[in-house]
């Protein structure tokens, strides 16, 4: 029997053959903590009895969840950790650089084969470029921090084909809610989860890292493609590390292989309060939506803030809607000037705020009123989760969160392509 | 490690903005200030109802969503002595542990609020006082079990200086 893309990872790690079910001690290549659980780490790093980051070249702290601060306490969290960053030596992404999972492939820390762990559940997303890449919490962190490598459970795995050719205005934003909402918000616990079939072929590895970065809504462990021609091609020029691309053997040994057939699906929004709550747009068209929100880890590359700038061109705002726009990194927020992007974001009547994951947290950035409808592309819409449980969220692609921004109601984005 | 109190009962797919809600846990690293809101969003009275060695029990998927530690830490610090459900996210499941709060795998449907219980983390298995019935826990894997002996990974890792499998 073959290997899974998650038994080959571990086991060219190990330099032995491994299989799911095993439990082993293995070298972490990456890991990061953000600005909500790097304090923690640090505090266990010292409880630890930790001295010394074993190698402060694999590690990155990335403050983006509350970037720039709201608060003192928070800017005494941020201080903490640009001490700590100081004191190690370790890299430190401050204000303004971006969020984490759009940060560490655009900077090039992640290559294919890798083992990464960050301190934040979507940590999954760059398993589209063949990283068995995984969220942990803060105690974790420091120990891999600490000691260079930490303990897994060599996850089975669950092998999702996905067949056909997406339609227009069907991005893969869709695909990751259709298959949420399939799957369910712990249809993959413990596992990881295999993309494959030509949807993954043709999609850019931009529009992968979507799929990948919500497998954790389904409860999975890592969201795992193979590097092709085009995830080779996205990474020259990044890094200066050595890929190790791992395939699936064609007899692998899976828990389950599902196949879908996308060609006939529409663009997809999961309702409050669960991720896994996914509805055609056709079902909740019309609903009114004060707040749209365009970025985080999700959808806030340079092609998601061309899709909503395409439909955005030439049309405003609806005066009833604020749409907040957060860039996931500066090189996307550069690349988006220069292609006049966000002159037309603007003009539209977009706010736009600094690099970083935006609203989605809750902690600033634009928190909705009581009784208020949102729209967002982001990845989690639990009640509470922008900061007020009174609130409602509705989770769409870029090109649904732009045409409803315009129409100041849940919209079909094929109405305005 | 004999365990034994009162069970709070929730649903399925308790997340953990639930358990503390992203709006309050960025701002400080004082856990008994944070366990004030702990569960807030689903029962804004649970804080007050809970007494220490209580439990807290669910359904499927408890502790899904993000990596917050603050997650299982909020839920020490407001007195419970142990999480059961039926099944647990991955990510919470491994912080509880290394932050030495016992969560037990086991069917919890029959359970009811206000059952007094009785865990035995050793035995692995779960007395529910109130209705006579006795649930078996799925098993930690070794290494857990240490971890969570030693009250967490930190004290873990000063002890063993590394992982032992």
């Amino acid at each position: 029997m073959g290997l899974t893309i998650a038994e080959k990872i571990f086991s060219a790690h190990l330099g032995r053959e491994v299989r799911a079910g095993e439990l082993v001690v293995v070298e972490v290549d990456f890991m990061m903590g953000q600005d909500g659980t790097s304090p923690l780490a640090i505090r266990a790093f010292e409880e630890m009895g930790g001295r010394r980051v074993r190698d402060p070249s694999r590690v990155a702290l990335v403050i983006d969840h509350s970037a720039p601060s709201p608060l003192e306490g928070v800017s005494n969290l941020h201080a903490m950790m640009r001490r700590f960053a100081a004191e190690q030596g370790v890299g430190l992404y401050d204000v303004g650089c971006g969020v984490c999972h759009c940060l560490l492939p655009e900077q090039g820390h992640v290559v294919p084969g890798d083992i990464v762990v960050g301190a934040d559940s979507h940590t999954t997303t760059y398993g589209a470029i063949n990283a068995f890449s995984t969220g942990v919490g803060s105690t974790d962190l420091a120990a891999a921090m600490l000691s260079g490598s930490l303990w897994f459970k060599v996850p089975e795995s669950i092998r999702l084909e996905l067949r056909g050719t997406l339609g227009p205005g069907v991005y893969s934003k869709d695909v990751a809610l259709y298959l949420a909402g399939r799957l369910t918000a712990d249809g993959a616990t413990y596992l990881a989860v295999e993309y494959g079939g030509e949807v993954v072929s043709s999609l850019s590895v931009e529009a992968r890292f979507t799929i990948s970065n919500m497998a954790v809504e389904m409860g999975a462990k890592a969201g795992l493609m193979e590097a092709d021609d085009k995830v080779m091609g996205w990474l020259s020029g990044r890094t200066s590390r050595a890929p190790r691309p791992a395939s699936p053997d064609p007899d692998a040994s899976y828990r389950e292989v599902l196949e879908f057939d996308l060609s006939d699906l529409g663009p997809q929004v999961a309702v409050p309060h669960r991720v896994d709550d996914v509805r055609p747009v056709e079902e909740v068209e019309g609903t009114p939506v004060q707040e749209a929100v365009i970025g985080t880890c999700t959808n806030g590359r340079l092609e998601d803030l061309e899709e909503a700038a395409r439909i955005l061109a030439g049309r405003r705002v609806s005066p009833e809607v604020r749409l907040v726009v957060a860039p996931a990194s500066r090189q996307v927020l550069l690349r988006a000037m220069e292609k006049g992007i966000i002159q037309r974001l603007v003009e539209a009547g977009a706010a736009l705020v600094t690099p970083g994951c935006g609203p989605c947290v809750g902690t600033h950035n634009g928190v909705p009123a009581d009784g208020e409808n949102v729209i967002s592309t982001a990845n989690r819409n639990f009640k509470g989760r922008m900061g007020n449980a009174k609130a409602f969220i509705y989770l769409a692609s870029p090109a649904t969160v732009a045409a409803s921004a315009v129409a100041g109601k849940i919209t079909d984005p094929r109405r305005m392509l | 490690m004999v365990l034994r109190g009162k069970a709070h009962v929730f649903g399925d797919d308790v997340n953990t903005d639930y358990i503390i809600s992203g709006k309050y846990k960025f701002k400080t690293l004082d856990m008994d200030e944070l366990a004030r809101h702990c569960m807030e969003d689903l029962d804004p009275d649970f804080v007050n109802k809970v007494r220490p060695g209580d439990f807290i029990v669910a359904g499927g998927n408890f502790g899904c969503g993000s990596s917050r530690e603050q997650a299982p830490l909020v839920i020490k610090h407001a007195g419970v002595a142990a999480v059961l459900a039926r099944s647990f996210a991955r990510i919470f499941f491994r912080n509880a542990i290394n932050k030495g709060l016992p969560v037990v795998e086991c069917d919890t449907s029959g359970i009811r609020e206000g059952d007094e219980l009785e865990v035995d983390l050793g035995a692995g298995r779960v007395a529910n006082l109130t209705r006579g019935t006795v649930l078996e826990m799925i098993p930690l894997p070794p290494v857990m079990m240490d971890i969570l002996r030693e009250g967490g990974l930190a004290a873990y890792l000063r002890k063993h200086g590394g992982f032992r499998l």
